[in-house]
């Protein structure tokens, strides 16, 4: 029985790099007075689970890592080892180490052997120094002969029993070919032999062929263990002499093998999906296979529900799902929307009695498609908890090597945000936090001079504002220093209005090669940051923010829109096209008078409320045909966008509409002032219009004569 | 539908959806299209080349409609009910060409192709697959995909064209 195993890969890779964000997590939180006993263990579960999978798939260097890791875990949760400061540090350097050599696995490169041998001996060192007696069951770990021989001779003074304990385990391990072997460790914690009795009942349950139904179940059991952990499992399933270790892996490795636990139990099954095709189907039939569990079952399950650990139940509840699946959901609603569109456009052209009939089941029809849109597009959405979560680490690190006292409070990790806006958002705000911490927070010399608390804070915070997600950073420290900005901004010859106001200084430091660092250093100074994130930002249609107050700190507030699939926009059109505009931009629109419209040579300019605004004629800038060329006979859209204001010249306004965002560039090029395209409900294409390229525009025509 | 026009050719036999552009019958590989759709409304994009007609909705793509009589300036760009886009696929990316007619598929051996000349015909000989003599008529073979991906049409991006190639 071969099954291709590179088939799981990813998604043993995924779920290491939750172990790994898990374990990251909770090291961090770890208060080492008094550490969490449940965090302990999660930590512990975290690297052998990540230990266990490795084994499977042969990645011998996360092996060996997760091994030591798992040493110095388990004695700590088991009280014999004192958790120290160095020991995070070293725990999380070595976090930081799985996941590189996950994704060199990944990448089907070869691991870092060095850093691995490394990583191991830095930890190994330290349980030995601290170590004045070695354990008894040290030496039962000590199994690195699968993975990495050169570690073993770490291990060679052992006591001949030990030894032999050794052999004996690494020659079962071999038989069974898993990396991992918890159940045979002379102390299995109790939440281990819980998990290890329910599969066991489980399993003995549906082995126990009572009735014909039962023997279906059994069957879906079996064939869906040997599905997910392949043929390794078979000879460790005929072998009576080792119920616990053959339960172990599975309760310990797989989520689909939980469900396999659980699946006799209709109640906690219902809950968990499993991500393979093949297991989604099966399990109902298990479930319907034993809709009697025994009472024994029903205990061993109830018993293992009280010691899962919250994160656990949560991923129970979830299920993994490719991202393309969604999007060609996504797209596929976007189709069902301009369909139910097209059909209400058509449903008004009839008349007669059943006009009144269609009609009812049209609007139906467009409640239903609506909640479906709202349903599909909420698949996408993540919480912000997903960028936040890294910060704790970031800030730690960094306010050690800056020798600062930062704590980070996070608010509104639950906010959800589109998934692909989450990928982008985590450079800038990377950069916005250390900014934070190496020019916003003082020393805390510095602090207790100004009277403020030593340690400082950053308030990481997000929200949903209208339509909108407003995600600020904030830090109590000294805030920006206007005169500094100043000086800069002169010394760069960056031009700047006589009496600037606050914003329009700190508008200064988004300048490309602004940077008012004393020194360049490593962590900050060179200048590049603030027009990147400024820039990245404005790919994602938001805009940044700056609000300041010397002494008091700073806060930098990005407002995003909540989506990037659907856009609030306003129809508009020009002889006879239809162009659709972000409603973001859009300030009011006018009919002007003539008294109110200036020249300056050819161009156009409108006068209002003291001030003047550039007049870009669309049909200019789309060269169409048979517009209306007078401003006072067509109407303006004055329009801000981040670089200027300016008015638009269109024919008439359509009305304002949702309209979901295609890409022209898929089939097509990109087009200068087009953003992207849209389907309007009569099946016919309208262009979206790009602000700031027609800003540009606006810029060419009236600057270079303004200055002239 | 499978995507690879070499499979064809490796039999030693193809098929050729061919068409009218003026006066002249032209023929691509079957494979690279996709439908065949009478020409309706397109959405004109600014400032594009006067060949390329605008975008259309296919089933909620964006597709870019070519004019392949005026781009080669072969017979008269008019558009009435007979008017024929010719959807094809070529490299993940979808486009239109507008001709004024589809004829029939053609089976033809690989020895009934014949070399281009080197003049004559409103397409440059290198985007030729070759002619094939058909009876009393004569058929050019255009390299479709050839003519797609080396931008001739002005398609798509500089960028984009480098991943293609």
């Amino acid at each position: 029985m071969s099954i291709d195993m590179s088939q799981f890969h990813q998604v043993f890779i995924e779920e290491s790099n939750e172990h790994l964000d898990t374990m990251e997590h909770l090291l961090l939180e770890l208060d080492l007075q008094q550490p969490d006993q449940e965090a302990l263990h999660s930590i512990f579960r975290a690297a052998h689970s990540i230990k266990g999978g490795s084994g499977i798939f042969g990645f011998d260097a996360l092996t060996s890592m997760t091994h030591v890791m798992e040493n110095m875990l388990d004695k700590a949760r088991q009280g014999q080892y004192q958790l120290a400061k160095d020991d995070i540090d070293l725990l999380l350097r070595s976090v930081d180490l799985l996941r590189l050599l996950l994704t060199q696995y990944q990448a089907q490169e070869t691991p870092d052997w060095q850093a691995v041998e490394q990583g191991t001996e830095a930890l190994e060192a330290r349980l030995n120094v601290s170590q004045s007696e070695p354990d008894q069951g040290f030496g039962l770990f000590s199994k690195p002969e699968l993975s990495q021989p050169e570690a073993f001779g770490f291990f060679e003074p052992l006591e001949p029993e030990q030894a032999g304990a050794t052999a004996t385990q690494t020659e079962t391990e071999q038989d069974q070919g898993f990396g991992f072997f918890d159940a045979v460790d002379d102390a299995p914690s109790e939440h281990q032999q819980a998990e290890a009795s329910s599969v066991e009942a489980a399993l003995g349950e549906a082995s126990q062929p009572e009735e014909g139904s039962q023997g279906a179940a059994r069957h879906a059991l079996e064939s869906q263990i040997n599905d997910l952990l392949c043929e390794d499992l078979t000879p460790t399933e005929a072998d009576p002499n080792a119920p616990a270790s053959k339960a172990s892996p599975v309760s310990a490795e797989t989520n689909q093998a939980q469900t396999v636990a659980n699946s006799p139990q209709p109640r906690a099954s219902a809950a968990v999906v499993p991500p393979t095709q093949p297991s989604a189907k099966r399990v109902p039939e298990a479930k319907t296979g034993s809709s009697k569990p025994s009472s024994g079952i029903k205990a061993t399950t109830e018993n293992k529900v009280k010691i899962k650990p919250s994160s656990e139940s949560v991923e129970a509840s979830s299920i993994r799902v490719d991202t393309h699946k969604v999007d060609s959901l996504v797209n596929l609603v976007g189709e069902l929307v301009i369909t139910q569109s097209m059909l209400a456009v058509l449903g008004k052209e009839l008349q007669g009695p059943m006009a009144e009939r269609l009609q009812t089941a049209l609007a139906e029809l467009e409640r239903n498609t609506r909640e479906i849109q709202e349903g599909v597009m909420s698949i996408r959405m993540l919480p912000m908890s997903f960028v936040f979560n890294r910060f704790p680490r970031v800030v730690r690190d960094l306010a050690d090597k800056l020798e600062k006292q930062v704590d980070l409070v996070i608010e509104g990790g639950q906010t959800e945000i589109d998934k692909s806006l989450i990928e982008k958002l985590v450079d800038p705000l990377t950069h916005l936090v250390r900014n934070s911490i190496d020019h916003g927070i003082e020393t805390p010399e510095e602090r207790r001079q100004q009277g403020k608390n030593l340690r400082g804070k950053i308030t990481l915070s997000a929200r949903q504002q209208s339509g909108n997600i407003v995600i600020s950073i904030r830090d109590d420290g000294a805030g920006l220093n206007a005169e500094r900005i100043l000086a800069k901004a002169a010394e760069q010859g960056i031009a700047l209005p006589d009496n600037p106001t606050d914003s329009q200084i700190w508008n200064l430091i988004f300048a490309p090669g602004f940077s008012t660092a004393a020194e360049v250093t490593d962590v900050s100074g060179r200048g590049v940051g603030m027009d990147v994130v400024r820039r990245n930002i404005q790919s994602l249609g938001g805009r940044v923010e700056i609000e300041s107050q010397q002494g008091q700190g700073s806060e930098i507030i990005i407002n995003l829109p909540l989506t990037l699939a659907i856009l609030d926009g306003m129809a508009l059109s020009v002889s006879q096209q239809t162009f659709i505009l972000p409603l973001v931009n859009i300030v009011e629109s006018i009919q002007p008078s003539q008294e109110q419209l200036k020249h300056i040579a050819n161009d156009q300019l409108l006068w209002l409320r003291d001030s003047y605004w550039p007049i870009v004629p669309l049909y200019q800038v789309m060269n169409l045909p048979d517009a209306i060329e007078d401003p006072a006979k067509g109407i303006l859209v004055l329009i801000e966008s981040s670089k200027s204001k300016f008015a638009i010249l269109v024919d008439d306004l359509l009305g304002q509409q949702q309209v979901v965002i295609k890409s022209l560039e898929q089939n097509y090029r990109r087009v200068p002032g087009v953003a992207g395209a849209t389907i309007m409900g009569d099946g016919s294409v309208a262009l979206i219009l790009d602000v700031e390229s027609l800003a540009q525009k606006a810029n060419q025509t009236v600057h270079p004569k303004e200055v002239a | 539908m499978s995507n690879n026009p070499t499979l064809a050719a490796n039999v030693a036999e193809s098929e050729f959806l061919t068409f009218t552009l003026g006066d002249e019958q032209y023929g691509l590989n079957i494979m690279s299209v996709k439908e065949i759709r009478g020409y309706e409304a397109v959405t004109r994009i600014a400032n594009a080349p006067e060949f390329i007609k605008g975008v259309i909705n296919l089933r909620g793509e964006i597709v870019p409609i070519v004019d392949l009589r005026i781009k080669f300036k072969v017979g008269k760009a008019t558009y009435d009910d007979f008017t024929i886009v010719i959807v094809l696929q070529v490299k993940q990316r979808m486009v239109g060409i507008v001709v004024d007619a589809v004829s029939d598929v053609l089976k033809l051996q690989n020895q009934e192709i014949r070399p281009a000349p080197e003049f004559g015909v409103a397409f440059d000989s290198k985007y030729l697959l070759g002619l094939a003599a058909l009876e009393d008529r004569m058929v050019i073979l255009v390299d479709i995909e050839e003519l797609i991906t080396r931008n001739e049409l002005a398609l798509f991006d500089e960028q984009a064209m480098a991943k293609m190639i």
